[in-house]
């Protein structure tokens, strides 16, 4: 009996690790910015080059800073929902425009409507190096103090936004 | 047939000019080795099985340009991971360096290895204490 004991604890200590690990998505890779202080930048606004846009513009506030281009599927998926968000006025919302087209960017959020305060044009893709983009649309939750409190990876939606955003802007508001 | 051989061993080099990087190579022979090396070493976060040497993905050229930036900056190939690691995580090196969270990567082949022998070697001293002829059916 005792020879088929160790196979039997062995299969039942890898089952479990096997099971969690082949749940796990492999393309949402967790940020080593999370808790950590967000990476400075500042880069000429999308609409407006002579204005910049950067860390300071949301300086001593929360605010998201959503990754976004006009050649992400994902990006037009999340943009009702990002619309709608900056309706209700939760929270000011940052664009980070990562190497994209000027001229098309712009045409963008004329047709579908801009939900961004103001959107950095990020055309080389050094700022979204820093800041680990590997692939849009991203959304970092950035705390007053400038911490990187969340990252969502993938098309928000009100149902990740209920999940994942509240729960931490609501304590992190309630410790100011 | 010297004709044939010739293009024969020609057609062996072949390989190279498929690369998809398209940057500029250094002039010094050393730092191009060195830039080579560590492009081989970085995984694609866009592609995740491939390396930057291997994607063309806008992801891959980016890093490859900022490698070649650090590395004519005189940056150290260490500088040069922890700027990757610090963005990326360590899943960004295909090579994951020896820390606390990589350690059971690196352990798990030794031990792997060293509990594989020793089974093993229970297996073969209980068979050299059984009889040698030990043959139920009678035949050899």
């Amino acid at each position: 009996m005792s020879r088929y004991l160790l196979p039997l604890i062995a299969f039942a200590i890898l089952i479990p690790i096997f099971v969690i690990g082949l749940g796990k998505d492999p393309s949402q890779l967790p940020s080593p910015l999370l808790q950590k202080p967000a990476p400075q930048f500042e880069l000429p606004s999308v609409t407006d080059p002579t204005r910049t846009v950067g860390s300071a513009s949301y300086a001593n506030e929360l605010a998201i800073v959503n990754v976004w281009a006009t050649w992400c599927v994902g990006c037009r998926q999340e943009h009702g929902f990002l619309m709608q968000l900056a309706e209700s006025g939760a929270i000011p919302i940052y664009g980070l425009n990562w190497r994209d087209n000027r001229a098309e960017a712009q045409r963008f959020l004329q047709q579908l409507g801009n939900p961004y305060l103001d959107s950095a044009y990020d055309e080389d893709g050094r700022v979204g190096i820093d800041w680990g983009v590997y692939g849009a649309p991203e959304t970092f939750l950035i705390g007053a103090d400038g911490t990187v409190l969340y990252k969502q990876l993938g098309p928000l939606s009100w149902g990740l936004w209920e999940q994942h955003f509240v729960p931490r802007i609501e304590a992190a508001r309630n410790k100011q | 047939m010297k004709i044939l051989s010739g293009v024969l061993i020609l057609l062996l080099f072949t390989a190279s000019s498929y690369a998809i990087d398209t940057g500029e190579a250094f002039d010094d022979p050393e730092l191009q080795a060195r830039y080579e090396k560590i492009i081989d070493e970085v995984r694609c976060l866009k592609c995740q099985n491939q390396t930057l040497k291997d994607s063309n993905a806008f992801l891959a050229s980016d890093l490859r340009r900022e490698i070649r930036r650090m590395i004519s900056e005189g940056m150290t190939d260490e500088q040069i991971y922890d700027f990757l690691v610090d963005r990326y995580g360590e899943f960004a090196l295909y090579r994951p360096r020896a820390s606390g969270k990589t350690l059971v990567l690196w352990m798990a082949p030794v031990l792997l290895l060293f509990g594989g022998a020793l089974v093993l070697w229970r297996i073969l001293r209980r068979r050299m204490a059984l009889p040698i002829d030990d043959n139920s059916s009678g035949e050899v």
